[in-house]
């Protein structure tokens, strides 16, 4: 996002011919050197990470080389690895997952900034926030005994008779399979989305409000027309946010998505994650191929996020009016 | 401010109030199946030899095997005897061999939720590699129904639930499965994680019993213990002699004892399909890996201590907790191996 | 025109109400985790959880108090390690770098922040277990620590991004350095903002259990200092759920209640703790 005042960056009370070491005196350029070396190393972290994957993702490299991105086959035993199922497996659950969980959060961010009143506000947020401390483990098995059971007594003939013609909803439902996995990540990433947009929400500026009413705009118009774009880019951010754990929750995602190889076109049908099968299999994964397939699916996973990140962020910069704020 | 760092010193006083006494831990990882009594192995032990602390994480056979390659335990333990491959890789790592100690008795049991049927259903080898590579797709299949005269079985489709997690379970499971089906061997062979021919992924002995718990028409497979301790129906299984038998304490160990005759010097042996009329065909032994070198004197004597205390006095815990115990043989000749740990 | 005002004002009331139903459905679903919690393991929270070590199946008596002070041991150290990284690094994003820098490093923690926990687990093994040959708290605080940094990064800069013009424009008149500025008015400004991410991102760590597996592993006894296995709720919850005993089952809900309550007090500590003399006004 482009910085407010762009003006006053660097300005002190002098400029010019001033060294570097009686700038540092003045802590200015202390600071400068301090936070960014702090910023460096979040690059360096990740940059390190990447090559750790890399470098012990050789062999499958070297046996399968792209055909690796395309082959569906996962086979420990025959030592034969491919990606496709997981990859789509990752995409369909962290879609599913979003769908329901964006517009329940920024709802529920708009109610508790603009709506409740502030006491109010701050309990609900504090529950909310507890949301996102629940142990992956435990909504895994909340997954199993509340979420599968709804899924086949309640959702599933609720989906399946009026609309089972829609690939989307054909076929049987063991409970456990995409749609489960989509709606137990959509409980664990809500919390994101709600506690970040809510913050943002509060920091807009009361007079941006104010204008808008007092120009005849309804409640809702004001909220929605001017306070959100207002707080887009956070909101946005909070979306990152909810998106980067979705795609790489492991735990409560093996428990409900049937852990199945498959692509299949329904909802119901079950799937498996890349996140989920490293959960599984790595540790007891024998056998160097074995062990490097699945930190090459770690990769896959990598990429995947680089990719899904470029595409949203030029999506906001292609959509954000000039001359509003942009992100990035 | 103050208060903050009043806060911060609290905790790190109450981290350092554990710097207790300075007892001798060691380290093990692996197999989940036998977790229980090891727990209560190694908290017994804790008790006779206060100054001995044997720390065991069920993480999984394969994870232990590679912890204590990598050297970052002091011992494993695992469902699936280490390959030779594994066995070598552990050499050239740490420039050793590694001894395989087995500790207790398990079998693994089909598991099903068939509506309408409350007896105990009995399954044939072929019944069982047949659903599994899904060649069997209904319960009244004459396969299934032939041994089970008397007994509705209805006209569904079998939903299949196999492990998705790697366990040494699924390799006793696929173990037997080549043992009794050619088709199952050349096809999808044995391992802790296979490429399953039909079937949902459940995670842990638990994800399979709350998929069939809640699926009707499924089956799977857990280990004994689980069924036990949950209640959950299983089925009998034909073994080489012919008979149906359910498994239980006494069957299991029947299973081993007639392996304890050509028991291996390095005690890896697989008992699936054993031979014996009261055998039950799919048990197995687990195993303890325990380096051959141990450079610490202390772990070392602790470690050949427990391990003579496990396989006398030791073995008189697990039946309570549903362990079967060695057979005496085997345990004698064990006995005599500890020695080789130096 | 009546009908037109009509019109706007009944989808501004519908349109409200909807937020609000959205807002109940969130926190239906905590309170269903809740009750589901305490329903399962509330008998099981007794003294006897908070102080004693764990005992083997079967033994009544057994609690989690090494567990307890494991993962309080690991949200401490990992904070240390994970929130000033954030925080430095967002005000470097907010107040001084250019934008291609700030592009670059907000991606990497986006990234980061998408890694499964279980590879984030792996990396902190193969770089801080392998080359000492033992397990430890300091590795687990390092795993977790690393998964603070993409929220806390993130959201600082944003928070910080949003205080006004005003504030800055009025500081550097009177004649504030840089660094003075940002520790004394924009940051105490954005406090709010940035407290939440890092409560935020410390109620999320607090779950983990894949990256604690390899790293900080687990311990039955009480795990002195910080060089040694440790064990910690989110493994024990998991260890105890995938046990066939119902004994343990119960525990393994016990403790996440325990783990609910631990984080919330840690929230309202925090919150309270820090609030005192900043008084920033709403909206």
């Amino acid at each position: 996002m482009a910085t407010a005042n762009p003006t006053l960056r660097g300005a002190g009370p002098t400029v010019g011919s001033r060294s570097f070491f009686s700038k540092l005196k003045e802590g200015d350029e202390i600071a400068r050197l301090l936070t960014f070396v702090f910023a460096a190393s979040v690059v360096l972290i990740t940059l390190l990470l990447v090559y750790e994957l890399w470098v012990n993702s050789v062999l499958p490299r070297q046996k399968f080389g792209l055909s690796f991105f395309v082959t569906q086959v996962w086979d420990p035993v025959a030592d034969q690895y491919g990606a496709l199922p997981f990859v789509y497996g990752t995409l369909v659950t962290s879609a599913v997952a979003l769908l329901l969980a964006v517009p329940l959060g920024i709802g529920a961010s708009i109610f508790l900034a603009e709506l409740a009143p502030p006491r109010v506000s701050d309990i609900l947020q504090f529950f909310i926030d507890l949301l996102a401390a629940v142990p992956s483990v435990i909504y895994g098995l909340l997954g199993i005994f509340i979420v599968v059971p709804l899924m086949r007594t309640v959702i599933y003939p609720a989906l399946n008779k009026p609309l089972g013609f829609l690939p989307i909803f054909k076929g049987p439902s063991y409970g456990v399979g995409f749609l489960t996995a989509g709606i137990v990540l959509a409980i664990m990433v809500i919390p994101y989305i709600i506690s970040v947009s809510r913050e943002v929400l509060l920091s807009v500026p009361r007079d941006q409000r104010e204008a808008a009413l007092a120009l005849g705009s309804t409640r809702w118009e004001s909220t929605w027309k001017v306070v959100v774009p207002f707080a887009r880019t956070g909101i946005m951010g909070s979306i990152f946010l909810a998106l980067a754990r979705a795609l790489g929750e492991t735990m409560a995602v093996t428990m409900v998505i049937g852990n199945t190889p498959k692509i299949s076109a329904s909802l119901f049908a079950p799937g498996y994650s890349i996140a989920a099968v490293i959960a599984n299999e790595f540790t007891e994964a024998t056998g160097d191929l074995y062990l490097q397939a699945l930190i090459g699916l770690g990769l896959v996973l990598f990429l995947l996020t680089f990719i899904l990140n470029g595409l949203a962020r030029l999506l906001i910069i292609v959509t954000t009016q000039k001359g509003s704020k942009v992100a990035n | 401010m103050k208060r903050a760092a009043m806060l911060l010193s609290a905790v790190l006083a109450l981290g350092v109030l554990v710097w207790a006494q300075n007892p001798l831990l060691i380290n093990g990882a692996g197999a989940t199946f036998p977790n229980p009594i090891y727990s209560k192995w190694f908290d017994v032990y804790h008790q006779k030899n206060a100054n001995t602390q044997f720390n065991y994480q069920p993480v999984g056979s394969g994870a232990g095997i590679r912890q204590v390659t990598d050297g970052t335990v002091d011992f494993g333990a695992t469902d699936g005897p280490m390959s030779d491959d594994q066995l070598k890789a552990y050499q050239d790592k740490r420039g050793s061999a590694i001894l395989h100690f087995p500790t207790v008795l398990g079998a693994v049991v089909p598991t099903y939720n068939v509506p309408g049927v409350t007896t105990s259903l009995n399954f044939t080898p072929e019944a069982l590699a047949g659903i599994f590579l899904g060649k069997i797709t209904k319960w009244n299949d004459p396969a299934i129904a032939g041994a089970n005269k008397g007994v509705s079985l209805p006209a569904q489709d079998i939903v299949v639930v196999h492990r998705s997690d790697g366990s040494g379970t699924t390799y006793i499971w696929t173990d037997y499965l080549c043992k009794v089906s050619d088709e199952w061997k050349s096809k999808v062979n044995k391992s802790t994680s296979v490429n399953w021919p039909v079937g949902l992924g459940g995670k842990g002995n638990e994800g399979v019993t709350g998929l069939v718990k809640q699926t009707p028409d499924a089956i799977g497979y857990v280990e004994l213990i689980y069924a036990v301790q949950n209640n959950i129906p299983f089925g009998t299984v034909k073994n080489s002699s012919g008979s149906f038998v359910k498994a239980d304490l006494a069957s299991v160990t029947a299973a081993a004892a007639g392996a304890a005759k050509d028991m291996p010097a390095d005690f890896r042996v697989s008992i699936t399909n054993a031979a014996g009329k009261t055998a039950y065909p799919i048990s197995s032994f687990t195993w303890l890996l325990i380096p051959a070198k141990i450079q610490d004197a202390g772990k070392r004597d602790a470690i050949k201590g427990f391990l003579k205390w496990m396989l006398t006095d030791g073995q008189s815990y697990n039946e309570p907790l549903s362990y079967a115990k060695l057979p005496k043989e085997v345990a004698e000749k064990e006995l005599k191996a500890i020695s080789q740990v130096q | 025109m009546g009908a037109r005002l009509r019109w706007r004002k009944f989808v501004s009331n519908f349109m409200l109400t909807m937020t609000g139903v959205c807002a109940v459905v969130s926190v239906i679903a905590l309170f269903l985790i809740l009750g589901y919690l305490v329903f399962n393991g509330g008998t099981s929270v007794n003294w006897n959880f908070f102080t004693k070590l764990p005992t083997p199946v079967g033994e009544t008596g057994g609690g989690m108090a090494n567990a307890i002070v494991g993962s309080a041991k690991l949200l401490l150290t990992a904070s240390l390690f994970g929130v000033p990284i954030g925080f430095l690094g967002g005000i470097y994003l907010a107040e001084f770098s250019g934008s291609t820098v700030a592009s670059i490093v907000r991606y990497s923690a986006d990234l980061l922040n998408g890694v499964p926990s279980i590879v984030v687990g792996i990396f902190a093994y193969s770089l801080v277990v392998l080359p000492f040959k033992h397990f430890s708290t300091l590795a687990g605080a390092f795993a977790l620590g690393l998964m603070m940094i993409p929220i806390t990064l993130r959201s600082t800069e944003e928070f910080l991004g949003a205080v006004p013009r005003m504030l800055r424009e009025g500081a550097m008149a009177l004649g504030a350095s840089k660094w003075k500025t940002i520790s004394t008015v924009i940051v105490p400004a954005a406090y709010r903002g940035i407290l939440t991410a890092i409560l935020l991102a410390l109620a999320r760590v607090a779950g983990e259990t894949a990256p604690l597996l390899f790293t900080a592993f687990g311990n039955r006894f009480w795990s002195k200092g910080w060089g040694q296995p440790t064990a910690s709720l989110p493994v024990m919850i998991f260890t105890y759920a995938v046990s066939p005993y119902e004994d343990w089952h119960r525990q393994a809900w016990a403790a996440g209640l325990v783990l609910l309550g631990l984080i919330l007090i840690i929230n309202i500590l925090a919150r309270t703790i820090l609030s005192r003399g900043i008084a920033v006004p709403r909206g």
